[in-house]
């Protein structure tokens, strides 16, 4: 098994860290870096658990092999808040009620968070389509949609 | 096993001639879960993307140059690709989540060589050729040779694609790709159907292209559906006659996704549907220019 040393970026730090080849950077986020937001549900890009944000794509990291990500920029969910403060997804997702376990809802943050990037006054059925990529056992998703459309009116009409 | 990442495509094909369990990957969304399912793994993995010809989408004189590579996100945000490809567009845009779609290519989902692959009808109708690199240089081959049977291809261990060249459509031509899922998203196609349509000034069909997907071992080009298309004004009797020579042309299996019979039929009723989608954007899109 080759090892490879990645130089990278999460969540706006410079990191590095050594990985076996054929290890997923999921894996490399939670065990070589112990960013444990991201899960791991289905393993095979099915779930959207994993997701995280790269050079600004959305993308599952169970399906990235870590040494990809040498030079790359990357957001998880804990590069979400800022130090004393919630953003506003993870706020409107409280308030919402829109998690129950909680395994899926750092895929659905970075999600979420992609879409608003882009689109920053989604329909109901864009936030549908946009997330049909991460799926929740609990929720339904109405509240998890609710929250993500309530948190796109946060973000553009500031208190 | 080892990740290799070159920047250069002789860079690549050595590696590949290296080793001969030595495999190439662009986004990795069919490698990786067939690894998890059991597949063994390579001695090695060769990421394409570092590549800049295999990640581009330009357009080159009249003939697009489409990166096997390239995400399928760059082709459905890309507005001038969309505006001469709309089927083929669509196909690309419904292949996984928007997760899948940052990491899915065209190459990736030509050379998996799944029956049900989205994307390839969608090229073959729009006579899409592939560029593929080996020891002696640069090959082209309609992608309709490409796919030999479910899982196989004709490239050599060491040869690799590199892009898809599409000559831009003439006036009076458009594209459309439907396919059948029980759901809205996230789902492997039960029936795909590309149509291409060329309209002339009457409104007569000049030209014709057909193509199904998951119906038999590969893709399945239906020269009868073309013929009674083509003369027609898509009146239903000739939209009718198409779609029975779509049904005829399966080879479909029997499984958890569709019955035979159920195949065949949503075959015609795809081929139908996506002639009249197709002409349906030739006319609007006259009606814009006749409009300006």
């Amino acid at each position: 098994m080759s090892r490879t040393h990645v130089n990278c970026e999460v969540n706006g730090d410079a990191v590095d860290f050594l990985t076996e080849d054929g290890e997923s950077l999921l894996n490399a986020l939670r065990d070589e870096l112990g960013l444990i937001g991201a899960k791991e549900g289905c393993g095979t890009g099915d779930c959207g658990a994993c997701s995280v944000i790269m050079d600004g794509r959305l993308q599952c990291a169970c399906l990235i092999f870590a040494p990809e990500a040498d030079g790359a920029a990357i957001t998880t969910c804990e590069g979400l808040a800022s130090a004393d403060e919630l953003h506003p997804l993870q706020q409107c997702f409280l308030e919402g009620a829109a998690l129950q376990c909680g395994i899926c809802t750092p895929g659905f943050l970075i999600a979420a968070k992609a879409l608003l990037d882009e689109n920053p006054d989604p329909t109901e059925t864009e936030v549908r389509y946009a997330l049909a990529g991460n799926l929740c056992r609990c929720t339904g998703y109405d509240k998890i949609v609710r929250s993500v459309l309530e948190a796109a009116v946060q973000i553009r009409t500031p208190a | 096993m080892r990740y290799a990442a070159p920047t250069t495509i002789d860079e690549a094909r050595a590696l590949l001639a290296s080793d001969a369990d030595a495999i190439v990957f662009a986004g990795a969304t069919d490698v990786v879960p067939q690894m998890r399912a059991g597949r063994p793994e390579p001695s090695m993995v060769i990421d394409l993307k570092k590549i800049d010809r295999l990640m581009s989408v330009s357009l080159d004189g009249d003939t697009w140059q489409v990166g096997a590579a390239a995400p399928s996100s760059a082709l459905t945000s890309n507005a001038a690709f969309a505006a001469d490809f709309p089927g083929l567009t669509e196909a690309a845009g419904l292949i996984g989540s928007d997760q899948i779609q940052n990491r899915s290519s065209l190459g990736g989902n030509l050379c998996n060589a799944s029956p049900a692959a989205d994307s390839v009808p969608a090229l073959v109708v729009n006579d899409a050729v592939a560029v593929i690199a080996g020891a002696d240089g640069e090959r082209r081959v309609p992608v309709a040779d490409v796919v030999t049977g479910p899982g196989q291809t004709s490239l050599a261990h060491d040869e690799i694609v590199v892009c898809f060249e599409l000559a831009r459509p003439a006036g009076g031509t458009s594209d459309a790709y439907l396919r059948l899922i029980p759901r809205t998203e996230m789902d492997i196609a039960v029936v795909g159907a590309g149509v291409r349509i060329s309209l002339d000034g009457d409104g007569v069909v000049s030209a014709a292209s057909v193509a199904l997907g998951a119906v038999a071992p590969t893709v399945v080009r239906v020269p009868a559906a073309e013929a009674a298309l083509v003369g027609s004004s898509l009146d239903d009797a000739a939209l009718a006659a198409a779609a029975a020579a779509a049904s005829d042309a399966c080879n479909p299996i029997d499984d958890k996704r569709g019955t035979i019979n159920y195949r065949r039929q949503v075959a015609g009723v795809l081929t139908r549907r996506a002639a009249g989608i197709a002409a349906d954007r030739i006319r609007t899109r006259n009606g814009q220019n006749g409009a300006s």
